[in-house]
């Protein structure tokens, strides 16, 4: 077995596409992730608190609600209704016309409008206030034409949670996660393809090494890796994008294992259905990056799936890793808060294992 | 005394042939036999059934008393198996692939390398390249290496000499006899019927089916035609002559000459005669033994 770690490790190393995709993606991606993610905005749904009912502030709100970006969810009527609509999550704008907002538009030609928005997404966020700001812009572009009238609403911005609007807080963990899958599942399931596909499958098989011998080999080497390659993008997330630790580094750490393995046996699984490296590539790819980006919630909410799509969530091991990193790194959430999905990528482990113990085949097709 | 090996009634098909026909051969300790035939005889499916890689659909093999079945554990510890594509580590370096398949086998180095010493000795100067980068000799003789390096009782070799140039195969064929000394069983598979000669016996093979099992001398004793090795400088029009003629059992190009094999009974003063009466002049012949391809052409025919 030993001897199985060293030969990996050698292979690995000489392999210089494994070396691009073991530590030259993580940080393209981080970079990337980091600096240039925006995305496009689809019926937002925003609330508003209507405290002037008047003219400008009805066609304002028309206005939004007519366009393609925004969904007028409900009319509030106070003040502490807004911390409750934001708790509810699909909320995630509040504009809030104070007294008198014609009044002063018309006599001073300048008003104000509160703008607030749940910052936790700060991509959402942001592009949320973009769009808000192009359709009041919009608005006094369209008074000016009609009545020849200059006016100024002038935008009070205002962000709930994760004020500084630091994307790196969601990506980070999303980053983390992806990467963890990528490189644990995809590597293993090529490395052991690659087995069958040159041919020393056949050799290794007649030896006297045990399955479990050839897995514990092919995973060792990559879970050290993976590992690595974890304190990689921490190491660039607290010193690049300034990410807050809060909760406990060893338990951080801890699940961060516990995740690999689960990849790795899933890697391993893989391989254990595909006979050539490309299949392994495909099936990695398909069946498992894609739902990691897809469903995990760190591109696209999943509360605004479709309800298919938020039960299959619900199986996916990213999702819950992410939950994890996030509760963990930025609530400071002790393993007493965090076992529920840890337990969820614990079980998702013991069985990915012990299917593909069970599925290793000891002999060719 | 117990075979080495022993096969009864072994069949194998895929979904589109049928690899392996009802197949019987027993292998004593110590043979060095050789499994020959084109490709698609059924010779690698019948090793990787030996070597419990794949399940018969129907019959039993035993390796060293061993059912490759059920008892495929024990087999796995005992044998040496070299595949017929070139199957070790081609980005690990020679001296690397064999101490890692010395680990594998658990199996000391040092303890066995007296074994291989001699094919060894040929690749060391190359021990640090890697091994996709050896000439195919130099592969053959490196994974033949990885094979021995646990002393394995039984040994079987899925085509060594295919794609190894002639020195590198009579090298080969040279440690092979080496290796029986040390009472290594060792089966060999070729499409190369003149390495038959080299074989303590062996199963001719076809489509398969076994067409014979002997000696290498017995088969060709067996042989019962006269045969001739014909020259002309008009071969074709002469091998369409020859194939017509009632006296002829075959007739086939066999290298520069075409091989006439007469019907029993019959010899070449007849086929002469015959001939000229057809106004065929410009010919000669030569009456040969025949060759273990001879044997296999009639055998195939039959």
């Amino acid at each position: 077995m030993k001897d199985f770690i060293i030969k990996e490790f050698k292979q690995i190393f000489r392999d210089y596409r494994s070396m691009i995709i073991l530590f030259g993606i993580p940080i393209a991606q981080v970079m990337l992730f980091g600096f240039a993610l925006t995305l496009d905005l689809n019926d937002a749904h925003f609330a508003v608190l209507d405290q002037a009912k008047d003219e400008h502030s009805r066609k304002i709100i028309e206005k939004m609600d007519a366009s393609s970006y925004f969904i007028l969810d409900r009319n509030l009527n106070s003040r502490e209704e807004i911390q409750k609509v934001f708790e509810g999550g699909v909320v995630r704008e509040v504009l809030v016309f104070k007294p008198g907002f014609s009044e002063n538009l018309d006599k001073t030609a300048s008003t104000e409008l509160q703008i607030i928005t749940d910052a936790s997404d700060p991509n959402t966020a942001n592009m949320m206030l973009n769009y808000t700001q192009a359709i009041i812009s919009n608005y006094e572009q369209s008074l000016l034409l009609a009545h020849g009238k200059q006016v100024l609403i002038i935008p009070e911005t205002q962000f709930k949670y994760n004020e500084n609007l630091k994307s790196v807080f969601m990506f980070v963990p999303g980053v983390i996660t992806i990467i963890l899958m990528l490189v644990s599942a995809m590597m293993t399931s090529i490395s052991i393809a690659r087995e069958k596909e040159m041919g020393t499958m056949e050799v290794l098989l007649v030896s006297p090494i045990k399955p479990i011998e050839i897995v514990i080999g092919k995973v060792m080497p990559y879970l050290l890796l993976s590992f690595v390659n974890f304190l990689l993008i921490l190491g660039l997330a607290f010193t690049v994008f300034k990410m807050p630790m809060d909760g406990n580094m060893l338990l951080l750490m801890a699940e961060a294992l516990l995740y690999i393995l689960m990849a790795l046996s899933l890697g391993i699984l893989i391989s254990t259905v595909s006979n050539s490296q490309q299949t392994a590539m495909l099936l990695s790819m398909f069946a498992l990056l894609l739902p990691t980006i897809l469903l995990s919630g760190f591109i696209f909410p999943i509360e605004n799936m479709p309800s298919i799509l938020i039960y299959l969530s619900h199986i996916m091991p990213s999702k819950w890793f992410i939950i994890i990193i996030k509760d963990v790194m930025l609530k400071g959430a002790g393993l007493k808060e965090v076992w529920f999905p840890t337990s969820i990528i614990l079980f998702q482990t013991v069985l990915f294992i012990s299917l593909s113990i069970k599925k290793f085949k000891i002999r060719l097709q | 005394m117990q075979s080495a090996i022993s096969i009864q009634n072994l069949s194998k098909h895929y979904a589109d042939n049928q690899a392996l026909k009802s197949i019987n051969c027993e292998i004593q300790p110590g043979e060095l036999f050789g499994f020959i035939g084109p490709d698609g005889a059924g010779k690698t499916s019948l090793f990787r059934i030996l070597t419990s890689l794949l399940l018969p659909d129907q019959g039993q093999a035993k390796v060293l008393g061993f059912d490759v079945v059920s008892d495929y554990k024990a087999i796995r510890e005992q044998v040496g198996y070299m595949p017929g594509r070139f199957s070790l580590y081609q980005d690990l370096t020679v001296e690397e692939n064999l101490k890692f398949f010395a680990g594998v086998f658990k199996s000391n180095l040092a303890e066995n390398y007296y074994l291989i010493e001699d094919i060894y000795q040929q690749i060391l100067p190359f021990k640090h390249r890697r091994a996709g980068k050896l000439s195919g000799g130099m592969k053959q003789k490196l994974a033949l290496s990885c094979a021995l390096i646990h002393k394995p009782q039984v040994l079987l070799l899925d085509e060594p000499s295919t794609g190894v140039d002639a020195v590198s195969r009579k090298e080969l064929w040279e440690m092979l006899h080496k290796l029986k000394m040390e009472g290594i069983t060792i089966l060999v598979s070729t499409p190369y019927m003149d390495e038959a000669a080299k074989c303590d016996r062996v199963a001719l093979m076809q489509k398969g089916k076994i067409l014979s099992i002997d000696t290498p001398t017995n088969i060709i004793k067996a042989f019962p035609h006269t045969l001739g090795a014909v020259k002309s400088p008009l071969m074709n029009p002469l091998l369409q002559v020859l194939k017509q003629s009632k006296l002829i059992h075959s007739a086939y190009l066999f290298g520069e000459n075409i091989h006439v094999v007469c019907k029993l009974g019959i010899d070449f003063v007849q086929l002469e005669q015959e001939l000229i009466s057809k106004g065929v002049v410009e010919w000669q012949y030569q009456i040969i033994n025949a060759g273990i391809e001879d044997c296999f052409m009639e055998l195939m025919n039959k």
